[in-house]
């Protein structure tokens, strides 16, 4: 067979042609958008969501992509609520777009030395090690109290104008949720740049078969490591938002709680395939914003057994069911 | 003599925490090293055995050492019921979805007995014979953690002795080390596994019981002692018993020096040891690395 021939083959032309947009892609940003204008009294479960999806994202990259599972990862989250929270509250910095700089910063740095020591270990090791390391920032927190405010958090943090004109209103939350939508935005195209990327694509081999991915000679440590820190970046970024359009940072940015329901999140949605994390935390924030106000253990109750479910039956989440559904329709086998 | 009572006291209670830490974590060391699998709900077992043996004392008037061997009996029951219809399906699934499976019947658990029972803590009320204090010549402490001691130290000794020189302690040592081997010879892991996992369940449910009087037991006991148990497991090494037991005394006398004499953020000195200990060495302080 010819080089031509190959290079017309279906597989091959869909494996370099996957980083193109499909067309259904612009919709979850129409979709935002249409939310701001529609629903301009529910703005507030909007700004949720959307850091919740862009911190679902962050997660996606290490979990679904590079395989790295963590228990760990509101670390970053808290660290970066913490950045800001902290310059903010303390009258240092209040600027808002640096201050997201700021804290990409510190959750990278953080991300780069804990990933050069904790990624050494897979398995039930690094589950312990990503959650030990989390609750020590929980613990640090606490005890930090002059600078951290320790268990009650910091009760304000001042956030100046963006770009000297917009300013935040803490009752009408229409301003933050442009705001994080253009933020939002902008991880996301840095997530989806690499996900398609050479890089990404060494980042799915090492979570297929890491020993083959060894014996080709790629640098699988590296490559985790530096996943790892751009991962905690974006999460720190999602944590300075979270703190900034609350106006507050407490002990909750760093805990157990938020580091396994933004696993649930990106499992519910489906991991490894990017729009996951806005299925999942739409379909998540949405149901536990409404119905555990009304029914708190009623909620409880089904969020577990839909976990044992998806365990059981559909490990690709909603979108992997939807996917297995277009696939059973058209009569094709379905896909991996 | 002051110093001196205070060390013993300190001591004394630490083992006793220890105690009920290795009572309960025993079965999840035993699920994680012969079984692969990352059991997060493992506390719920803890939770729904103590309700059990503390509700059939305080509802039904059952006397405290016939609850127990309920609290023990009607868990492993219930567990060889879950064990056979889900996690038997989840031992080659990957890590991920047995986190996910444990983390939602964790959920479920918690919910299923906040509606039926209630929110509230359940309190645990003694039997008069484990109340006040005993004299052990050269201090006096309270009867029911010195009961916890003895009773302890008697369960880690069967349990060794069970281990060691019985014929299924024998076939559970080697599945943790092999387990491809022990299949090809002929043994049935299947019921290995289900028997293991029903007794590390009950022996759970004794810890949840013993633990009531002080940890306190409401529904939320499930996940809120769970990264205690986890840490004793990773520290002592997944599947080796003697080597939770020795986590289980260091980590519960620590933890109540800690609570003692650093009452403010004191833990943060358990999460630095474990960090290092799985750093160093992430089979455990007691595993065999392999």
């Amino acid at each position: 067979m010819s080089a031509t021939d190959i290079s017309m083959s279906p597989a091959v032309r869909d494996f370099a042609h996957r980083h193109r947009l499909r067309w259904w892609e612009p919709l979850p940003w129409i979709v935002a958008i249409g939310f701001f204008f529609l629903f301009p009294r529910h703005l507030g479960i909007g700004t949720e969501i959307l850091v919740t999806i862009l911190f679902a994202l962050s997660l996606d990259l290490v979990l679904g992509y590079a395989g790295i599972v963590t228990l760990g990862h509101a670390a970053f989250f808290g660290l970066g609520a913490y950045a800001v929270g902290m310059l903010a509250h303390h009258g240092i910095w209040s600027e808002p777009l640096s201050g997201l700089v700021i804290a990409a910063v510190v959750a990278g740095i953080f991300g780069l030395v804990s990933g050069l020591i904790l990624l050494r270990t897979t398995g039930l090791t690094l589950l312990m090690l990503t959650l030990c390391m989390m609750l020590l920032l929980e613990e640090a927190a606490n005890l930090g109290q002059t600078w951290t405010g320790g268990y009650d958090g910091l009760p304000t943090v001042p956030i100046d104008p963006i770009l000297g004109r917009f300013a935040f209103n803490p009752l009408i939350p229409d301003v933050q949720y442009i705001y994080i939508l253009c933020v939002l935005f902008v991880g996301f195209i840095v997530v989806r740049t690499i996900v398609y990327s050479p890089f990404g694509e060494s980042l799915t081999g090492i979570r297929e078969n890491t020993l083959r991915m060894h014996a080709v000679g790629a640098p699988v440590r590296k490559r985790l490591v530096i996943c790892y820190t751009i991962s905690g970046a974006i999460a720190g970024v999602a944590g300075a938002l979270w703190a900034q359009s609350n106006a507050y940072v407490n002990m909750s940015t760093f805990s157990l709680d938020r580091a396994a329901t933004v696993l649930i999140i990106i499992v519910l949605g489906g991991y490894g395939r990017l729009y996951g994390a806005f299925i999942g935390a739409v379909a998540y924030m949405a149901l536990s914003h409404y119905l555990a106000k009304i029914y708190p253990t009623a909620w409880q109750l089904g969020l577990g057994i839909l976990l044992v479910c998806i365990a059981m039956f559909a490990r690709n989440g909603i979108l992997g069911m939807f996917d297995s559904l277009v696939a059973r329709l058209r009569g094709k086998r379905v896909g991996p | 003599m002051i110093f001196g009572e205070d060390v013993a006291g300190i001591v004394l209670g630490g083992l006793a925490a220890g105690m009920v830490l290795f009572v309960v974590s025993v079965g999840l060391s035993v699920t994680m090293g012969l079984m692969g699998f990352v059991n997060l709900a493992h506390g719920g077992f803890a939770m729904i055995g103590g309700y059990i043996i503390v509700l059939s004392m305080n509802r039904l008037g059952v006397p405290f050492v016939p609850a127990l061997i309920l609290g023990f009996t009607l868990t492993a029951a219930l567990s060889v019921v879950l064990e056979r219809l889900f996690y038997s399906k989840l031992y080659r699934a990957a890590e991920l979805d047995q986190v996910l499976f444990s983390i939602g019947l964790a959920f479920v658990m918690i919910a299923t007995v906040t509606i039926v029972i209630g929110p509230e803590t359940q309190p645990m009320i003694l039997p008069s014979w484990l109340r006040g204090q005993i004299d052990l010549g050269f201090t006096s402490y309270r009867t029911y953690s010195i009961f916890l001691i003895v009773f302890g130290a008697l369960v880690a000794f069967c349990l060794w002795l069970g281990f060691e020189r019985t014929r299924i302690g024998a076939q559970i040592r080697a599945a943790v080390d092999n387990r491809k081997m022990v299949e090809s010879l002929g043994i049935n892991i299947d019921r290995l596994f289900t028997f293991t996992f029903a007794f590390g369940s009950g022996m759970a449910a004794l810890g949840g019981g013993f633990g009531a009087e002080f940890l306190g037991l409401d529904p939320q006991y499930t996940l809120k002692y769970l990264v205690y148990f986890l840490i004793v497991v990773a520290v002592g090494g997944m599947g080796r018993i003697t080597g939770v037991f020795y986590a289980a005394l260091i980590i519960g006398i620590m933890d109540f020096i800690l609570k003692k004499y650093l009452p403010a953020g004191g833990t943060i000195f358990i999460y630095v040891l474990t960090i290092l200990i799985l750093l160093i060495r992430p089979q455990g302080l007691f595993g065999r690395s392999n």
